[in-house]
């Protein structure tokens, strides 16, 4: 009888995610101090976020209604952006697949592979804007250090993948080749690039799209571009022709986004 | 009999190709005339490149304790941000998510927010957010965190549509409120891919962060852009393999969550 009653009287609780208590509680402290310990040492200060809230109000009504009348240097600044994406994706795919060669375990030897896959870690760790701002120091302001910037970025993805899509590849086929006495060449021309072809058509449409994007940034620190535009237009406070042109970017972005999707659809 | 030669594609095939080979080929040409590149620039680039390598080693060491400590501020953006966007997403997924939206006027904000966000970069938002808090780490935490908003709002939202709704028709059928179907019938479902994108972002958000400094927003850009600044390569050099270290590490710390948690 009791147990009965006591059955009736419990109420159900939803199980922890982490059973054991005192991990879990741990688990909470730790993560409680991380976050004392952050917002302290980043010495935030409320009362500049306070200040922040009537300057926010200002630009966003100088902002509207957005100001499309500069047509001129709005059209030329995304022209040059979309063919330094275009420049720099040709060129960054030729080099990816060099260097997506280079390090792929199955078809070098060891050696090679390690170098290789350090280039593309290196490419991939650095945020395109700090490469433009190397890049810009070294061979000048323009479109060239634009387009070197955006070479780098799609190795660090092309040149990954690529090399990913090599070590998958069926080695049957290599052996094959290798079996008529093909060279190293012959075994990449016949065995290697007719497997990894399709993948590679797939990606170089998806990092056009990429580099569209990261095209429309690297501007702000002179690499070409509308980021140029964008930045001198928010230095001088026109902030109704940088909603202008962010809008623009946004719509390009979306259009391009959309069409790389469906070519991408279409040829698999 | 006439000789049959076998070829691969057919003639249309063949013509399309050719017509798309021409089209690229005439998109690289009109691109490289177009643009305002200044060629004896790009034909010195091999020279001025390695002479500032050059400048760069060997690596200036000296000021370590700034970098460190800037190191740290920005895996501090980045945490923060990833938290304050996860906060800000989750909202957004809700009304982006077909299945959970109230209405089709709220699907259609909640995917204005996911693909406005997500188009503007960081970069971007830092500028915006300098502006209107002046330079400093708000600036920075709030570029970083509204960047985020439309990737975890995007993901997450998917996770939502794709969830078994049998779960959630039971938790109605017991008559409990819109907030416990949510808490005891979506949340559940969902929170698997909420720690995988929650780590996913974390990942990216430090790579991300590292370029807040060079519009004023916190971390070690600000090193970097006042080293550059003062033509300081060898500081510039240490800094680069500052954040190379802080990269790759968060790479390995967030492989070890994934582990970990999923």
């Amino acid at each position: 009888m009791t147990a009965e009653t006591r059955a009736s009287t419990r109420t159900w609780r939803r199980p922890p995610a982490i059973a054991n208590a005192y991990l879990r509680y741990g688990l909470y402290v730790v993560v409680a101090g991380y976050f004392v310990w952050a917002v302290t040492s980043l010495q935030l200060s409320w009362e500049r976020i306070a200040l922040g809230i009537p300057r926010a109000v200002t630009i966003f009504g100088r902002a509207f209604p957005p100001d499309f009348s500069r047509r001129g240097l709005m059209i030329d600044g995304f022209v040059e952006s979309i063919q330094i994406a275009i420049l720099a994706t040709a060129l960054g795919v030729v080099m990816s697949v060099l260097l997506g060669i280079l390090a792929a375990r199955n078809v070098v030897p060891r050696a090679v592979y390690l170098v290789g896959r350090a280039i593309i870690s290196v490419a991939r760790s650095f945020h395109p804007v700090i490469v433009a701002i190397i890049f810009v120091k070294a061979v000048g302001f323009g479109p060239f250090a634009g387009i070197l910037t955006l070479i780098v970025y799609s190795i660090g993805f092309v040149g990954k993948l690529m090399a990913e899509a090599i070590e998958e590849i069926d080695p049957g086929q290599v052996e094959a080749i290798r079996a008529t006495g093909g060279g190293f060449l012959k075994v990449l021309a016949y065995a290697v690039f007719p497997q990894i072809l399709p993948r590679q058509v797939g990606l170089s449409i998806y990092q056009l799209d990429s580099n569209l994007r990261a095209s429309a940034v690297v501007g702000i620190v002179g690499a070409g571009g509308i980021g140029g535009t964008l930045m001198n237009s928010f230095r001088r406070f026109d902030y109704d022709f940088a909603l202008a042109i962010l809008i623009v970017m946004i719509v390009i972005i979306l259009l391009s986004e959309a069409l790389s999707g469906r070519i991408r659809k279409g040829l698999t | 009999m006439t000789a049959y030669r076998w070829r691969r594609y057919t003639l249309s095939q063949r013509l399309l190709r050719f017509a798309g080979y021409l089209v690229t080929v005439a998109v690289l040409v009109w691109s490289v005339s177009d643009l305002d590149i200044y060629w004896p620039w790009v034909w010195d680039a091999p020279v001025q490149i390695g002479d500032l390598l050059g400048r760069m080693s060997p690596p200036d060491l000296s000021g370590w304790r700034a970098i460190g400590a800037a190191l740290v501020e920005t895996v501090h953006i980045a945490t923060l941000a990833t938290v304050l966007s996860l906060v800000l997403a989750l909202p957004t997924a809700y009304l982006a998510a077909q299945n959970t939206t109230p209405n089709r006027a709220t699907l259609w904000l909640g995917r204005l927010i996911v693909v406005s966000t997500r188009s503007v970069n960081t970069i971007i938002w830092a500028l915006l957010f300098v502006a209107i808090f002046g330079p400093g780490v708000v600036a920075g935490i709030l570029a970083i965190a509204f960047r985020s908003i439309g990737f975890v709002g995007k993901l997450m939202g998917e996770a939502i549509e794709e969830i078994d709704k049998r779960q959630v028709e039971a938790i109605e059928a017991t008559g409990a409120g819109r907030g416990k179907v949510v808490l005891y019938g979506i949340v559940p479902q969902v929170l698997p891919a909420f720690f995988a994108v929650a780590i996913l972002r974390w990942d990216i958000n430090i790579r991300e962060s590292t370029v807040l400094g060079l519009v004023g927003a916190g971390g070690i850009g600000l090193i970097l852009q006042g080293a550059i600044d003062l033509f300081d390569w060898q500081t510039v050099a240490t800094v680069l393999i500052a954040i190379l270290g802080v990269v790759i590490l968060g790479e390995f710390v967030s492989a070890a969550l994934r582990r970990r948690v999923l």
